[in-house]
């Protein structure tokens, strides 16, 4: 019966009369929810309950389990119908899992998330893998929405309404053994036990799990009328209704319908997801992930491509940072420095790192011994890419490059993290120009998402492939941007703090500038991130940007920096700072209009640049000038990037999808 | 006792072709920031890499350590998974306390010289500072007693039977420099050998010093070629031998109480080598290997030798191993041009050099006729021993080993010998050879 699936098998074993669903979701790496597979799936059941099985077992043919809803077909949903219809198919599909008349049993190996976890919690049981790599969660928040699959509805009864509330809220994944110790799994086991625990739960059949007496008090109405406002006091601290309504809609749903029976939530849940889908957010958050999704894929992913040494030249915060989080990523890393006290300053530094986020002292050790520290800097010989991240001074590099050329294997490329000189001045003392490139971190390494890829006019192509690739084996986006004064990022960013050292020579509170900024969707206000940057750099930068395309370096910014007040770094620069580093912030008498008005005003010559920067090439198309924007900047995703924004703002709306050809019709 | 009637084991010339080792880290009263295994990724990592072959390509990796932590068992094996040698490279632990270093730079020499290896990784490293507290045994019993007693009234007596001197822990350390079998520890046999030879307190103390007189000159000199800085992640960078005194003189050696035998005992804290961390790893390969990589030659390993003596004279370990090895090559004490004899007590070494030069000595214990002869002191051990650097006892018999053979490249000298002395009563010995000094 096999031959009539495209993306899924089923294997019934002789003996024990178990069915062994693989799903293997067909032209894809990662399994998918699609209308597609959702049918399928329905078709399987319907045969498998002609003649039910001892148990059905659901695993995965590939390395994950199953990814989540397709995103590409939420992003091609045009109307509310059409969101309703999705929705009521995965429901039913889950329903129907549920009412399977005998045991039914998930076996979880890697990514299982979103509609792939749902479908897990519409199991009698789930067995996870407790390797890290293994991943349960329901991240739809993060896309502007919330689970509609009966997972708002089943996670409560499984886990207590707290964990689900908090695994809902969050979009955060959790490993096996977090999963076990949350009631979300039955077991959490070593991949060889996995199938031996499935025979077991086919045959003894134990009641499934329930949350303790007291998490099951918690859905009780009054537990919901006082937990409500606590839980959105939180959330209103990270987001806004206005532009994050998923999370407001999430507690809503709970507090209305926690207490209803099972049917009666999955409805409310399909409502209320209808709603969102029709929102603009969830399209825009849509568009952001895939963009982040085109972001990875246009790296090379062959392993010709992707370097396997990396030594890094100068161990300050941003080499070591970088070093650190390509020995986290699996990369061998040398890292030298003419100071044995900074590279020593940096092992520590990455040593809490990898504690942190790897927790398994053996994991631990494994990256530890990745990052090797070299202070006579063997490793550029060895290197097949070099990224050098030394003083932010010409005559250094050059002096640097000439030094390590000859040492350099010849097929080796040599990346800076330069975020202001040019790439063709630097270039000019290699013998081989065309083996530099540009890698530009931001900081703080391990935090930012976005690394660019800087093109310079002499950079070879091959090189370039090298460290994009790199970076996207590397767990971060590689975003390809031609060379030029502040690449894309940083030419985005410096009008917008600019504006503001402007407004506020002109008596605009300080205060009052960096919430506005906030309440338009930055992650930071203007003057609090040229106090982080600190105001010489900004200056600095701020002078080779200016210059090149026409702004001007307010005097106030220029006299501050002149002045020694350099921002965080010396304890006052537009705020002052206590010993803690905080900054001191006083009141100001801004209306909420007033500062909408404000934020306009400030994110406009943003905008502007964004416009020319397309227009000018500087990324392929109008997309990546978005998702540098949002991942470089923090640029608000719920807009869908600046250039989306404007579009949105424009009398006719446009699709929110990325949509090239809409850039380019814009560009011609 | 006759000349050997071993041969030298060389059916396939054995190289020395590269070794790095970590600064030794002195122990100041608690653990240091790595174990051994650390310190032998940190000795090995970097001395593969620089390499043109893979280390995957290592036929063995041998590793000697007196005493690896519970965790440690195989520490070679440790090392080699760590520094990317890949699952397909065998690896083992050698132990012979002292001779532990040198007893791995054998074995892997072996391996080569039997046409068994092309390359091996071979080396030493300890973590002294990391030996652990011992429960008392009564204690340890008391435990498992309580833990087979079931019944509450029956426990409470077990409860009543524990004695309070029995929860103060012991340190491995102290076990494990006290030879069970004489019952005496280490700094007792420096004593006893002090007594036989007639060796003073200021002979040592005047050792002692040129020491570290030594080793100050050699790091001002730049004459550790094998040093390589060391990194903790607890953010310190260690880049120098640290237990090196240098402003310390004869008059302040002379001040301190002896330690072992009190109050007329004659070793000191300042007269024995210091308790340290360390590692230490070598590149060893066949004549094959070095022609088919293009490997640099730094010394040829000629031979070696290891000899039993008594427990309570261990000290005289060198002189034991050293004689009849030089002796089937009708080697004397002058055909020698450096030494390296490593400094576990300025008494045991001085005691060495006179066993030599003894006429009584050297016809019963050796089987000479006539006294072997004197070893200049500028040959021996020149940019200081044990006693300034410090002596981690699986790691210094490869340390001396790897330096001997910069120090002759350094010389342009032609052979160097080094020995050491092994608790429990041996003596090892090496034979290099600097193949472009003629």
């Amino acid at each position: 019966m096999n031959d009539t699936f495209r993306h899924l098998r089923i294997d019934t074993d002789d003996a024990t009369n178990i069915a062994w669903l693989t799903l293997d979701v067909d032209g894809a790496s990662a399994n998918t929810l699609s209308t597609e597979v959702l049918d399928e799936l329905a078709q399987a059941l319907e045969r498998l309950e002609e003649a039910p099985p001892q148990a059905l077992v659901i695993r995965s043919g590939k390395d994950g389990f199953i990814a989540g809803a397709n995103v590409e077909e939420l992003g091609r949903l045009k109307s509310p119908e059409q969101s309703r219809e999705l929705i009521e198919r995965g429901q039913r599909l889950m329903d129907r899992i549920a009412a399977f008349p005998q045991p039914t049993i998930a076996l979880i190996r890697g990514y299982c998330l979103g509609g792939g976890l749902e479908l897990a919690l519409a199991c009698r049981y789930r067995i996870a893998d407790n390797d890290p790599g293994t991943r349960l969660g329901l991240p739809e928040v993060q896309l502007g929405i919330h689970p509609g699959f009966g997972g708002t509805a089943r996670l409560p009864d499984l886990v207590g309404p707290l964990a689900a509330l908090d695994l809902m809220l969050s979009g955060r994944s959790i490993d096996g053994r977090s999963a076990q110790r949350m009631g979300l799994v039955d077991y959490a086991l070593s991949p060889w036990q996995l199938e031996t625990a499935a025979h077991h739960l086919a045959h003894a059949t134990p009641a499934p799990k329930r949350p303790r007496a007291w998490q099951r008090a918690l859905a009780s109405a009054p537990a919901r009328l006082v937990l409500r406002p606590i839980m959105e006091r939180r959330v209103r601290q990270r987001a806004r209704r206005e532009h994050y309504p998923a999370p407001y809609a999430l507690l809503e749903l709970w507090a209305r319908h926690g207490g209803s029976g099972l049917a009666e939530r999955i409805k409310a849940e399909r409502d209320s997801l209808v709603r969102l889908v029709d929102h603009p957010t969830a399209g825009n958050l849509i568009r952001v992930f895939l963009l982040r999704e085109r972001l990875k894929r246009e790296a090379r992913s062959d392993t010709d491509a992707r370097p396997t040494h990396i030594h890094v030249i100068g161990a300050g915060t941003m080499g070591g940072d970088i070093a650190a989080w390509m020995a986290l990523n699996g990369h061998r890393v040398t890292l030298s420095d003419e100071q044995p006290q900074a590279i020593a300053k940096a092992l520590k530094r990455s040593h809490g790192q990898f504690e942190r986020r790897l927790k398994r002292p053996a994991r631990v050790t494994a990256a530890q011994d990745r990052l090797i520290a070299d202070p006579e800097g063997q490793g550029i010989a060895l290197a097949d890419l070099v990224i050098e991240a030394i003083v932010e001074q010409q005559e250094a590099k050059q002096a640097l490059y000439r030094h390590i050329e000859p040492q350099m294997r010849p097929d080796a490329v040599l990346a800076t993290n330069t975020s202001s000189l040019p790439l063709e001045t630097l270039a000019g003392a290699l013998t081989d120009p065309g083996r530099l490139i540009g890698l530009h971190f931001f900081n703080p390494v391990a935090k930012m998402p976005l690394v660019e890829v800087v093109a310079g006019a002499d950079s070879r192509p091959d090189a370039l492939d090298r460290g994009q690739a790199l970076i996207a084996a590397a767990d971060k986006l590689p975003l390809r941007v031609k060379s030029g004064p502040g690449f894309l990022v940083n030419r985005l960013l410096m009008p917008y703090m600019l504006r503001a050292a402007k407004l506020f020579d002109g008596g605009t509170p300080r205060e009052a500038l960096d919430e506005a900024a906030k309440r338009v969707g930055m992650p930071m206000g203007p003057l609090d991130l040229a106090d982080t940057v600190g105001l010489d750099v900004c200056v600095a930068a701020g002078d080779v940007i200016a210059a090149e395309y026409g702004f001007e370096v307010p005097d106030g910014l220029r006299r501050r920096a002149l002045r020694g007040d350099l921002g965080r770094k010396s304890g006052e620069g537009y705020y002052i700072y206590d010993r803690k580093g905080r900054p001191k912030r006083h009141k100001h008498k801004y209306s909420a209009a007033a500062l909408d008005k404000l934020g306009t005003e400030l994110i406009t010559p943003l905008l502007d640049e964004a416009e020319r920067c397309r227009d000018e090439g500087v990324v392929t198309d109008g997309d990546l000038v978005d998702a540098g924007a949002v991942f470089g900047t923090g640029f608000a995703p719920f807009t869908g990037g600046p250039l989306h924004y404007r579009r949105s703002q424009a009398p006719a709306t446009g699709d929110p999808q990325p949509q090239e050809a809409a850039d380019a019709a814009s560009r011609a | 006792m006759p000349a050997s009637s071993k041969s030298a084991n060389q059916q396939h010339p054995v190289y020395i072709v590269d070794g790095a080792r970590t600064p030794f880290l002195k122990f100041r009263g608690r653990p240091n920031a790595f174990s051994a295994a650390d310190l032998g990724v940190a000795a090995s990592e970097l001395l593969l890499l620089r390499q043109p072959f893979a280390a995957d390509m290592l036929d063995q990796v041998i590793f000697g350590c007196a005493g690896p932590a519970a965790e440690e068992a195989n520490i070679a094996r440790i090392i080699a998974l760590r520094v990317g040698c890949g699952q397909n490279v065998p690896a083992w632990h050698v132990q012979r306390n002292c001779g532990s270093g040198m007893q791995a730079i054998d074995s892997g020499a072996h391996e080569i010289a039997a046409g068994r290896a092309q390359m091996v990784l071979a080396g030493g490293t300890e973590a002294m500072s990391r030996a652990p507290l011992l429960f008392n045994e009564r204690f340890t019993a008391w435990l498992a007693e309580l833990r087979q007693t079931r019944g509450l009234g029956k426990r409470l007596r077990h409860l009543g039977q524990l004695r309070p001197q029995w929860l103060a822990p012991e340190p491995a350390l102290l076990r494990g420099l006290t030879d069970p079998v004489s019952g005496l520890t280490m700094g007792q046999t420096a004593e006893n050998l002090a007594w036989r030879f007639g060796i003073t307190r200021e002979q040592m103390d005047q050792f002692a010093y040129g020491s570290h007189q030594r080793l100050a000159q050699a790091q001002d000199g730049d004459l550790l070629p094998e040093l390589q800085p060391l990194f903790g992640t607890d953010g310190q960078a260690h880049v120098a031998d640290d237990g090196v005194r240098r402003d310390s003189t004869v008059a302040d050696l002379a001040r301190l109480k002896p330690v072992f035998e009190k109050p007329f005992g004659t070793v000191t804290a300042g007269n024995s080598a210091q308790v340290t961390d360390g590692a230490c790893a070598l590149l060893l390969a066949s004549e094959d290997a070095v022609e088919r990589w293009q490997l640099p030659v730094l010394a040829r390993i000629v031979d070696s030798e290891w000899a039993g003596v008594d427990p309570a004279q261990m000290g005289l370990g060198p002189v034991h191993a050293i004689t009849p090895m030089l002796r089937r090559h009708r080697y004397a004490l002058g055909s020698i041009a450096y030494w390296e004899i490593n400094e576990a007590f300025a008494a045991q070494v001085l005691a060495c050099l006179e066993a030599w030069n003894n006429r009584a000595y050297c016809r019963h214990e050796l089987g000479l006729s006539r006294p072997w002869g004197e070893i200049d002191p500028e040959t021996l051990n020149v940019d200081g021993g044990g006693i300034s650097l410090g002596h981690p006892v699986g790691t210094s018999g490869a340390r001396i080993t790897l330096h001997l053979a910069h120090v002759l490249r350094r010389a342009k000298a032609r052979r160097g010998v080094a020995s050491q002395c092994i608790g429990g009563g041996q003596g090892g010995a090496m034979l290099l050879e600097n193949p472009e000094a003629a």
